[in-house]
């Protein structure tokens, strides 16, 4: 998993469970799967500050 | 009433020549309802006593010449997520209900056309989900087989159109939730494109991706009912033409053929040969980036829902169906930036169906990938591999949601299984009235071909 998301994943379980919301786990966990397929997206979905297939930068 | 008529059209054509009342029908659709209801639950409240005033008003005004329209008359179900005056709006909840003192403004357009709202139908909870095995008052059950779902969260809304309950029905579809029931009940159902009808004075689960439309025993009387419910005028005039279409459609295989139950992936092939040999030209084409729809639809609907119940999470959080309540918690976790970028994939998206539809008429594909799932499931088998329910069942809907073009399920066959299946037929945006065209002409020739369940081309 992306570090970024498994940050995000960490910090959500934490304050289910915080909260006493431990059967929101599991929904956070796949919802975790989905962030990391959308984020991972971003070239795909011409996210503006991704570099073009064309930019040199992006070599 | 010596015989039922087989759908909203020809009980108007009833009407107009005074060979059937208002009362008369919507006596017999309050008699359907009394003895039906208990068992397959799709009324939460039940408007009798207005209606049978509302009823006996349109006869009045008839007999003195002041005739609506088709819509004069006729029995209509509202989705109990739409404020009217006089009734509780309960979402199908135990959090406490609305209690509106204005009409939605879709409410005020039906009544301008006469029609007569016998009751306010059952749904899945605020519209969370696509079975109603979570709502206050009871799963509504398949009349095809009542062991199974009746879809959602538009459930009541078709149920009570297959029942003879009413003979139109309001719902409202924010992944599927119109198109979704329809193909589990076999009846028609339109999404239009968004924003055309508003949905001011509706409970909201994502207002962006909330739309509200007509279910309906056929297309045209679906029709009829969309121009009501959008500005208080149906007329027979307004009905779309079938003559200025191209007869091109194209089936986006990648991703939405890919899961199928055999009883659909049957039917749908059927169907497929059938417009081709009635001489329909019918291609293959891919929406660009489909494969990304659930990603991106599940960042918008939650954190949109979210926004909404959070006041009510805050005070009655133990009201909530447990699984509904968890699932607007989720929303909570959505960060500003992944909803946004959705918002902005959605774009990309919109211009990928956009280029699917060049040259053609529509798109073409199954409504729902499985026959209705039984009460209760969690999980559906196909080809071997287990599906969730929730999101298999939104999985061919839920993209037209995101983008906003208008999406009609009509009714195409019955599987070997014995349960209902509908195709999708999707149009360009502000394109509804030319995908009602193309799908009335497709539905009369799926009639004559493959056959249809519910109600006749009337």
């Amino acid at each position: 998993m992306r570090a970024d998301v498994a940050s995000w994943l960490a910090g959500s379980v934490a304050d289910a469970n915080a909260r006493g919301l431990e059967e929101l786990v599991p929904l956070l966990e796949t919802l975790a799967r989905s962030l990391e397929a959308l984020r991972n997206a971003d070239q795909t979905f011409a996210h503006p500050a991704m570099p073009k297939d064309d930019d040199p930068a992006a070599s | 009433m010596t015989q039922r008529p087989a759908s909203l059209r020809e009980a108007a054509a009833r009407i107009a020549r005074r060979e059937l009342s208002a009362v008369e029908l919507t006596e017999a659709c309050l008699d359907r309802i009394a003895a039906g209801n208990e068992a397959l639950r799709p009324f939460i409240t039940v408007m009798a006593d207005q209606a049978r005033a509302d009823a006996a008003q349109a006869d009045a005004e008839i007999a003195a010449g002041h005739y609506r329209g088709p819509l004069h008359g006729m029995p209509i179900s509202v989705k109990d997520l739409v404020d009217i005056v006089g009734t509780p709006t309960t979402s199908a909840s135990n959090v406490p209900p609305r209690h509106p003192t204005h009409d939605a403004p879709v409410i005020t357009n039906l009544r301008r056309a006469g029609a007569v709202i016998v009751g306010k139908t059952n749904l899945h909870e605020f519209a969370f989900g696509t079975t109603t095995d979570e709502t206050a008052f009871g799963a509504v059950r398949n009349p095809h087989d009542h062991t199974r779902s009746a879809g959602g969260s538009s459930a009541g809304a078709a149920v009570a159109l297959v029942e003879g309950m009413c003979y139109g029905s309001v719902g409202t579809d924010t992944g599927g939730s119109i198109r979704i029931p329809a193909a589990a009940c076999g009846v028609t159902g339109l999404k239009p494109g968004y924003g055309e009808i508003t949905t001011s004075g509706v409970v909201p689960l994502s207002t962006s991706l909330d739309h509200l439309g007509p279910l309906a025993l056929n297309v045209q009387d679906a029709a009829l009912l969309f121009h009501a419910m959008m500005n208080g005028e149906a007329r027979e005039d307004l009905l779309p033409a079938e003559t200025n279409t191209s007869r091109r459609l194209a089936v986006p295989a990648p991703y939405f053929l890919d899961k199928l139950d055999a009883g659909t992936r049957d039917v749908f092939t059927r169907v497929r040969s059938s417009l081709t040999a009635g001489e329909y030209t019918v291609s293959d084409v891919s929406i660009a980036h489909a494969e990304r729809t659930a990603d991106v639809y599940l960042h918008i609907v939650l954190p949109e829902a979210s926004w909404y119940h959070a006041p009510l999470l805050e005070r009655y959080a133990d009201r909530y169906a447990p699984g509904v309540r968890l699932r607007l918690e989720m929303g909570r976790y959505v960060m500003a930036e992944d909803y946004v970028r959705a918002q902005h994939a959605r774009e990309v998206l919109r211009h990928s169906v956009d280029a699917a539809l060049e040259g053609v008429d529509a798109l073409l594909l199954p409504a729902m990938p499985i026959a209705a799932p039984t009460l209760g499931a969690s999980t559906v088998d196909i080809d071997g591999r287990k599906e969730p329910v929730r999101a298999i069942m939104l999985r061919l809907t839920q993209l037209f949601n995101i983008t906003g073009h208008p999406a009609i399920a009509v009714p195409c066959g019955v599987a070997a299984d014995g349960l209902p299946r509908a195709i999708q037929l999707v149009g360009r945006r502000g394109g509804t009235d030319r995908l009602l065209a193309v799908a009335s002409a497709i539905e009369r020739q799926m009639i004559g071909g493959a056959g249809s369940v519910g109600g006749g081309a009337g």
